[in-house]
């Protein structure tokens, strides 16, 4: 591994982003623009707005970014970079680790933009600081470029991999706790709630809105995204082979 | 070691499907080798086995003296694939400049490989929105970055002006005038007159590995496609 190609491939990936202005413009306001919708939604109930958006706020940048680098490492695949770049002193980590930065960063932006939004137009109110709310959105984020550079490997077409959200993305969502208490579920739906890296993250943004410190289990809760992220960029890296069929 | 490429017994099987019978060949340094034969034939499986990408059955290829694909050759090697792997959403500097950094090399590196395919004027268009030609002349730009020892081209000039077609010849024979080794495919009979060395490649088995004047004598025709005819008419002789 080496920094000097990691970066310069966060870089690259940051470049072909600027160039894409509609998606930078869609990445960075439409986040902000549903936690409007989610306010208008439930107007007047301010607590219930206050619990839905601060998970949301979490959750947006896990299935955007997932999305966005599924089909970005996909592209790298058919369009023949990927070989080419296996051929060049590049390393397997270099890739996914310039990825995962190159997201991370947009989704540093994005995170805060939201984040920003909901606290200042759109009066969300938690006890803890906002700021762990956009490192919760960050870790978040990068957890959904990890999935999203392991499942691309699966994926032939961009229809293909578009269907990985609902695959990955969807029940993650379903089972976190948002719809149904976890402890309300039947106990078989819970314990596979408890191996879904995205319950982690929503439990840690919920301890962010009742406590005003960060507490042990908001950080526990974090060590475990981040150490699920690390798993999938293991297994994203298995699926980059050097020698194809 | 005069041979850039030593091919021996090279066996490829894709799926079910034997593409490459046992090809033995090898391929001297400093020189343009062409590596010709219809679409289909195995050029490209033959090149990725090269280049260290494919996965192969039996058989042993060695580069620069070390088996294909390791570490040490990423340095070495520049590699254009058939379709332009370039990135269309990047400009042409900003593709070969990353890949100058890959290399370890600066950005005026990158300026004299994008120089030396013709595409200075164009430098700052995206990749995206360049012109067939003029997107693997990008793609091709990024394979020349630092002269590597070894530049394999797959088909690099299909879809090129006749005029930026010999400059970009008459490139390759500089470069190996100055000690890089040079694979070309094509399936451009016109333009194996061009090469220092033939490899002729039909149905994944080699009949022919000479230089274009020592095939066109044995075939008895100045005319490489119909020599390159008779040679496939000898082989089918000889297989009946």
């Amino acid at each position: 591994m080496s920094a000097r190609i990691t970066f310069a491939t966060a870089a690259r990936v940051l470049r072909q982003l600027r160039h894409d202005r509609r998606t930078v413009a869609l990445l960075i306001v439409v986040p902000a623009l549903l936690l409007a919708l989610l306010y208008f939604m439930y107007d007047g109930a301010g607590g219930t707005f206050d619990r839905i958006a601060l998970i949301m706020l979490g959750v947006f940048p896990f299935v955007i970014m997932f999305l966005v680098t599924s089909i970005a490492m996909l592209r790298e695949r058919t369009t023949g970079t990927l070989e080419r770049l296996l051929t060049t002193p590049l390393g397997k980590i270099d890739l996914l680790f310039g990825y995962g930065l190159a997201f991370g960063l947009a989704a540093a932006v994005q995170g805060a933009v939201a984040t920003g939004a909901a606290y200042w137009l759109l009066g969300l109110e938690t006890r803890g600081s906002a700021g762990l709310v956009v490192l919760i959105a960050v870790v978040n984020a990068v957890l959904g470029v990890a999935l999203g550079l392991f499942c691309s490997a699966f994926a032939r077409t961009e229809f293909q991999a578009v269907q990985f959200l609902p695959v990955v993305v969807v029940p993650q969502l379903l089972l976190c706790g948002l719809f149904v208490a976890r402890g309300q579920m039947a106990g078989w739906l819970e314990g596979i709630s408890d191996a879904l890296p995205l319950t982690y993250a929503v439990d840690a943004l919920a301890q962010v809105g009742v406590s005003a410190d960060p507490t042990t289990t908001m950080w526990r809760d974090l060590v475990i995204v981040a150490g699920a992220t690390v798993v999938a960029l293991v297994l994203a890296a298995a699926t980059l082979r050097r020698r194809t069929p | 070691m005069d041979n850039a490429i030593e091919v021996r017994d090279l066996v490829v099987e894709r799926g079910r499907r034997r593409v490459l019978h046992g090809i033995t060949c090898t391929i001297p340094r400093g020189s343009v080798t062409g590596l010709l034969g219809p679409s289909g034939s195995g050029k490209t499986t033959l090149i990725r086995a090269i280049v260290g990408v494919q996965f192969v059955r039996s058989g042993a290829v060695t580069v620069l003296g070390r088996p294909a694909g390791s570490a040490p050759l990423r340095r070495e090697l520049g590699y254009v694939t058939q379709a332009p792997s370039v990135y269309a959403d990047l400009s042409v500097r900003e593709n070969a400049r990353y890949f100058a950094t890959l290399l370890g090399l600066h950005a005026a590196e990158a300026d004299r490989a994008i120089a030396d395919v013709g595409l200075s004027g164009a430098r700052h268009q995206l990749v995206g929105n360049l012109s067939g030609g003029q997107r693997s002349r990008a793609s091709l730009a990024c394979a020349m970055i630092g002269e590597p020892k070894l530049l394999v081209l797959d088909e690099p000039t299909v879809g090129q002006d006749p005029v930026l077609r010999a400059d970009l010849w008459g490139r390759f024979h500089e470069l190996a005038d100055a000690g890089t080794t040079l694979l070309v495919s094509s399936h451009v009979m016109d333009e194996a007159g061009r090469c220092d060395r033939l490899l002729l490649i039909r149905e994944g088995r080699l009949i022919g590995d000479d230089t274009p004047a020592a095939i066109r004598a044995s075939a008895g025709t100045d005319d490489l496609e119909e020599a390159f005819l008779r040679l496939i008419r000898e082989q089918e002789k000889v297989a009946a």
